[in-house]
């Protein structure tokens, strides 16, 4: 509390933090205290516009490495909870409220072909909430916080994935494990965090940051690194954790798919190198450790075996999940190098990948949404019948495999440059290896689409421009991303060199 | 080892050793029991111990509850136990009656599409589903789900 | 209406006493263990009580599933409004100084009052919400078949 007798006014800019967070979490009880089904689409895609506008405008006071702290009830950190926003914040937040923002006009068209419509004030105020908890967990600075929020997300997301029991009964199963193995890996979390609070006394990252450096290496430190590592990993889909991705990835309805596969995975990322750089800093012995030792031969392990299984799919949907889960092996595999290149290399594929397979799936759920499904012998032949969609199918292919002038190319090339710089060349060769092995299965889809004979009656109308269009935006959105490399290798550079400063970068 | 097994060292980490019985146990119910309804009550058993853990911390050695009293007459002798980790502990309280809800919700769905809520038939009945699949979509494209 | 006397007699008895209950842990939350979530699972209680004894819809006629899906929704909106309030008159979100700009401290007292009470209204709502939706299922036995 101010205990200044004269207070100052804040400002509508001043109040730009909180009003990222309040946008969407107020959209959704209004959503269902309004209940009329025509507003609510329109509400929600109102409220993920603004907080778009507001992303952008965080992004752009603290490109130039400055960091914006807001305390929540005019407590001041360490005692008050505070929301810190510096580059790797807003980066993270402008991928999350964009993706959002396309993937409701998305959205209508194809939740009204896999939802019964009495359903749909519920569904966009649970897409309301996670979209809530996602950016909840980027933009605060408390610890205890990030797993609040971490759970308002993942319940919403439990809900969403549900959603898909329409189509295809499984996704009841496939919520129901990630709700079993989400909750542990939560729980973990606090187990963590409850050990960082014995150990220093405070939940504030800023100043968990300068107690355990003061403090140096003790059991409870390392033990409580250990929880949050696998309570975050179980979150991210680290390879020997990461069961639960795929059925949930194949079973939920289309637009969820590409909302969680673009965010989810992406933002708990982001708390895995909030905690691991900003908290617990590089010189930590045990985490240099746990890194070279432990994630980094899991994310080895996840590059092949994630794209072998992917190969071997029968259905397009599964096959990109599986994909998703090779890519983070590639985003782990750049933090676990511990170099600004490395990090580099992995916040700008965290931003390709995102928008990548945003595109993917969003062409994955055209095509389910006129063929019925997503397997390869019932999309067979739909290149020439829908051009539009299967072009930007291509687009996301090739920026999944990294071809140059594509996304996907720049943070492969820079984490080759990172593996190179720090000596350990063989890495490079493996993450060419593991590029090749998705060109086999990209080339099956493309095979599928272009070169198989269509089925009988399958002369589909291209898909509604309401899907077309937040579709190409994503799949221009690759290439664009692709040629012009300044700005996401800008950002990201700014990004890693405020995590790699440590509480330096914090304070 | 850096430690002794005395009888002071037991008593002395009565909770951690509680926590860590608790938290095992949760886990293998989560992990052994076949059933979902008691995959739910392993993960609150799991779930409460992590409360035991984080209330148990608090407790400062005769402090008392971290009320002042009405008038504001505050003695500066009296010790109080530390409230954080009890507002946490709300906190994570209503995340797990949320989670168990929620759990219990696809529970209740599950039983209605798949007429069974033991792990061993669901999986059966979804390998028979995935067989069928792959007999029609598979063998059409050689590969296998 | 013989049946299950006891509990009927009990039951009517017993559910004004859990509402005043509740409503005394809810506004008692700064001096003794209570507040928003404990109050609102009690006053829930006493709707769950009622409906277990005198049939689920008895219940719904006293608080209807419509009323208990927008009670949830309006607690949130209390409590975003409180924080919103204090955004309004130039305070940080959730700033409780705001109510009393002379005195801060007083402030704190309205604001928790006012957020507690959106806790409590959306907890009770939620709960009630809960035993609605397993209850309201068509039962896999008919009575009969018991």
């Amino acid at each position: 509390m101010s205990a200044e007798s004269t207070h100052v006014a804040m400002t509508l800019s001043d109040h730009l933090p909180i009003l990222q967070i309040l946008v969407p979490l107020v959209s959704a009880p209004l959503i269902v205290l309004i209940g009329s089904r025509r507003l609510t689409w329109s509400l929600a895609f109102i409220a993920s516009v603004l907080s778009f506008g507001i992303a952008i405008l965080l992004l752009m006071q603290v490109i130039d490495g400055s960091i914006i702290s807001y305390q929540i009830g005019g407590w001041a950190p360490p005692l008050g909870i505070e929301y810190r926003v510096d580059a790797t914040n807003a980066f993270v937040l402008l991928l999350v409220t964009g993706i959002s923002t396309l993937v409701l006009p998305y959205a209508r068209e194809s939740v009204k072909s896999e939802i019964p419509a009495k359903h749909h004030t519920l569904f966009y105020a649970a897409f309301m909430l996670c979209l809530t908890g996602l950016l909840g967990v980027t933009i605060t600075g408390d610890a205890f916080n990030v797993f609040v929020f971490l759970e308002i997300s993942s319940l919403s997301t439990y809900v969403l994935i549900a959603q898909g029991s329409y189509r295809d009964k499984r996704a009841l199963t496939a919520a129901y494990d990630y709700l079993i193995m989400g909750t542990i890996g939560a729980t973990f979390f606090v187990i963590g965090l409850g050990m960082l609070y014995m150990a220093t006394g405070t939940l504030n990252m800023a100043d968990l940051a300068d107690r355990i450096a003061d403090q140096g290496s003790n059991r409870t430190v390392r033990a409580a690194f250990a929880f949050i590592v696998v309570g975050m990993g179980l979150k991210i889909a680290i390879y020997p954790l990461h069961l639960w991705l795929p059925r949930a990835y194949t079973f939920a309805p289309s637009a969820v798919t590409v909302f969680l596969a673009a965010t989810a995975t992406k933002v708990a990322i982001y708390v895995l190198l909030r905690f691991t750089f900003s908290v617990f800093q590089p010189s930590f012995m045990f985490e240099v450790n746990t890194l070279e030792f432990i994630i980094l031969p899991f994310a080895i392990l996840a590059m092949f075996a994630a794209s072998f299984i992917a190969i071997f799919q029968n259905d397009f949907k599964r096959m990109l999940a599986y994909s998703s889960i090779a890519q983070i092996g590639y985003m782990l595999l750049g933090i676990s190098l511990l170099t600004e290149t490395g990090l580099t290399a992995a916040i700008a594929h965290l931003f390709n990948h995102g928008i990548t397979k945003a595109t993917l799936f969003m062409g994955v759920g055209i095509l389910a949404l006129r063929s019925g499904g997503s397997f390869y012998n019932r999309i067979q032949g739909m290149g020439k019948s829908m051009p539009w969609t299967s072009a930007a199918i291509v687009i996301g292919g090739l920026s999944l495999i990294g071809v140059p002038g594509t996304a996907g190319f720049i943070s492969k090339w820079v984490l080759v440059e990172a593996t190179i710089e720090k000596g350990w060349w063989p890495l490079s060769v493996l993450i060419v290896l593991s590029s090749l092995l998705a060109v086999i299965y990209v080339w099956r889809v493309i095979e599928v689409l272009y070169l198989k004979t269509p089925l009988a009656g399958t002369d589909y109308r291209e898909a509604p421009f309401s899907m077309l269009i937040p579709m190409w935006i994503m799949a221009l959105a690759c290439i664009y991303f692709g040629l012009a490399t300044d700005v996401t290798l800008t950002a990201s550079r700014a990004a890693a060199q405020g995590l790699l400063a440590g509480s330096a970068g914090m304070m | 080892m850096g430690f002794e097994l005395t009888q002071e060292y037991i008593l002395g980490h009565l909770n951690y050793w509680l926590f860590s019985v608790l938290m095992m146990t949760g886990l293998y119910i989560v992990v052994a029991k076949g059933n979902l309804v008691k995959k739910i009550v392993g993960l609150n058993i799991f779930q409460t111990s992590v409360f035991m853990l984080y209330i148990s911390m608090g407790k400062v050695t005769d402090g008392t509850a971290p009320i002042f009293p009405l008038d504001m007459d505050v003695d500066p002798d009296v010790i109080y136990s530390n409230p954080l980790p009890h507002v946490l502990i709300l906190t994570a309280i209503v995340v797990g009656v949320a989670t168990t809800a929620l759990g219990l919700a696809l529970i209740v769905r599950i039983q209605d599409e798949f007429n069974t809520i033991e792990e061993d038939d669901i999986l059966k009945i979804e390998r028979a589903i995935v067989q069928t699949e792959n007999a029609i979509h598979g063998d059409a494209m050689g590969g296998r789900a | 209406m013989r049946h299950h006397l006891i509990l009927r007699v009990i039951t009517k008895l017993l559910v004004g006493a859990i509402m005043l209950f509740a409503f005394y842990v809810q506004f008692h939350g700064d001096f003794s263990p209570g507040g928003g979530f404990q109050a609102g699972v009690i006053m829930a209680v006493a709707f769950i009580l009622y409906g277990l004894v005198f049939s689920l819809h008895n219940v719904q006629q006293v608080f209807p599933p419509w009323l208990v899906h927008k009670l949830v929704a309006l607690g949130v909106l209390i409590y975003a409004g409180t924080g919103i309030v204090s955004l309004f008159l130039g305070y940080s979100f959730l700033d409780y100084g705001a109510f009393t700009p002379d005195h801060p401290s007083h402030g704190q007292h309205y604001g928790i009052f006012a957020v507690e009470l959106g806790v409590g209204i959306t907890v009770t709502a939620v709960m009630v919400a809960i035993y609605y939706a397993f209850a309201g299922r068509p039962p896999r036995l008919s009575d009969e078949e018991w």
